[in-house]
């Protein structure tokens, strides 16, 4: 190494060029791939809902994700009114392009929760919910509602699935958390996640009655059916997972949709 | 190093100056992603790209990288190539760069790359160079496989997730030690294979940092 390499020009000169370069490098490489990218994340979105809907198997291939999904309808929900509208109501063109995320972060599209409202610490709730049914023989089979909330450390972002009564639970998960692992994050462990399905949301008088008992849950208790088990050693990521089903599942989430897509009011599915 | 030739920083790294066993670095991911062999893999291969061509452009560049500023130019060039690592698995390997997560990230961190940038690619030419993160990425990734291949085995009964010893939950025989799939299983196990190593190859083992002297003075009572 020469010494003229150490002068502040050069020294200025190396490290613009550096950057230049780099900065060239990363961004070309980021935005090539890009399209690819977004496209595994849909894939990933998809799989997330056909499997809490139970809809495939547990290393599905892409052909089978795509295939499963086509028996999906994402439809949108005004969840003040509880009845499907047109995405040009939220703004979108089509319902694929609806970004529920997006719309959240919207002012004009969502409200914002007082402390006393935000049991799921969500901050501001959209008024519009992109929802997935699934249709049988006999009308709806299953619906699959996305739903969100606070945990621990972080926003727990996950799916839950419901039969045609709009009560049994089918499957629930989460796709995106970032709880403590082996502790919160065992809210993807699939022996926790196996004993939702089955479960109920909502008591005789339609009370949310769903909850995360310590404990074990007694078979033969009368609440037996609207408990499932707390995660050991994640105290307050359970109280989050519960306090996000009460919010998304009461009144100011999707019950008023629920009962009017019962009663036959939400709309043409 | 006497003399560098191509066989030397290829094959040299892999059991007689190997990263891990030997220079004690890259400990972190070792311990992290070595709970199943897939992960281990990709991690070996993430490692050993970034490490190669990280020390080229670093080796084509040296006689121009003013001393003063080298530590930074060469955490720019790895910092940007294990952000173009990132962002490949993200489109290519959806799955597995979920499962990985975070520690892609932290290549950029590990200290064989910046160990081989600054000790070898700043005196040598840019082939050289990159066989020689080639050679040191194969022998952490040699190391990780090992690892991998024990904890997984032993851990969890299956290798690349397919099943090798049936365990008692699935209806075989085998029982699995949890502990393996914890991460200080892996501090075990690296420490038994870098006894095994210097065991083998005495030239490796480290003199005593002391030696206690013979106790002369009488006892006071």
């Amino acid at each position: 190494m020469s010494k003229s390499n150490d002068t502040i020009q050069k020294t200025i000169i190396v490290a613009l060029a550096l950057c230049i370069v780099c900065s060239i490098f990363v961004a070309g490489s980021a935005v090539l791939l890009k399209p690819v990218q977004v496209s595994n994340r849909m894939l990933n979105m998809k799989e997330n809902i056909l499997r809490a809907g139970g809809m495939i198997g547990v290393h599905p291939s892409k052909k089978e994700v795509e295939e499963a999904f086509t028996a999906v309808v994402p439809r949108i929900v005004n969840l003040e009114t509880g009845q499907f509208v047109e995405p040009s109501e939220a703004g979108y063109s089509s319902v694929d392009a609806f970004d529920q995320k997006r719309v959240s972060q919207n002012p004009n599209l969502s409200k914002v929760l007082s402390s006393s409202e935000d049991m799921a610490g969500i901050k501001r709730r959209e008024r519009f919910a992109k929802v997935y049914l699934v249709k049988g023989d006999d009308g709806i089979e299953k619906i699959i509602l996305p739903v969100r909330g606070y945990g621990l450390w972080s926003t727990l972002y996950g799916f839950m699935a419901l039969k045609g009564d709009g009560n049994t639970v089918l499957g629930f998960g989460f796709y995106e958390h970032a709880e403590t692992p082996g502790l919160g994050g065992e809210v993807d462990n699939p022996n926790w996640k196996a004993l939702w399905p089955g479960k109920e949301i909502y008591d005789d008088s339609g009370n949310v009655a769903v909850a995360l008992v310590k404990g074990g849950v007694q078979p033969e208790s009368p609440t037996a059916r609207y408990s499932v088990d707390s995660l050991a050693g994640a105290t307050l990521t359970s109280r989050g997972v519960q306090n996000l089903l009460h919010y998304w599942m009461g009144q100011e989430g999707y019950k008023t949709f629920l009962n009017k897509l019962k009663s036959g009011e939400a709309g043409n599915v | 190093m006497s003399e560098v030739t191509i066989k030397k920083v290829l094959v040299e790294p892999i059991l007689s100056n190997n990263p891990i066993a030997l220079q004690i670095l890259g400990i972190c991911s070792a311990l992290a992603v070595t709970t199943s062999l897939k992960l281990s893999l990709v991690m070996a291969i993430a490692v050993s790209l970034v490490t190669a061509f990280s020390s080229m452009f670093v080796a084509m560049i040296r006689s121009h990288i003013p001393s003063a500023i080298r530590i930074i130019v060469q955490m720019t060039i790895i910092a940007s190539l294990v952000i173009v690592v990132d962002q490949v698995l993200k489109a290519y390997a959806y799955e597995i760069s979920k499962q990985l997560s975070v520690f892609v990230g932290l290549i950029i961190t590990n200290c064989i790359v910046m160990g081989r940038a600054e000790a070898f690619a700043m005196q040598n030419g840019p082939v050289l160079s990159f066989l020689d993160g080639i050679g040191n990425g194969a022998g952490y990734g040699l190391m990780l496989v090992a690892v991998a291949v024990i904890r997984e085995l032993l851990g969890s009964g299956k290798l690349l997730g397919f099943e090798i010893l049936p365990t008692i939950a699935n209806g075989g025989w085998y029982q699995p030690n949890g502990l393996l799939l914890l991460p200080p299983s892996a501090f075990f196990i690296i420490g038994l294979i870098i006894w095994g190593v210097r065991t083998y190859d005495r030239k490796q083992a480290e003199g005593a940092d002391y030696k206690l002297s013979a106790h002369k003075v009488k006892e006071a009572f």
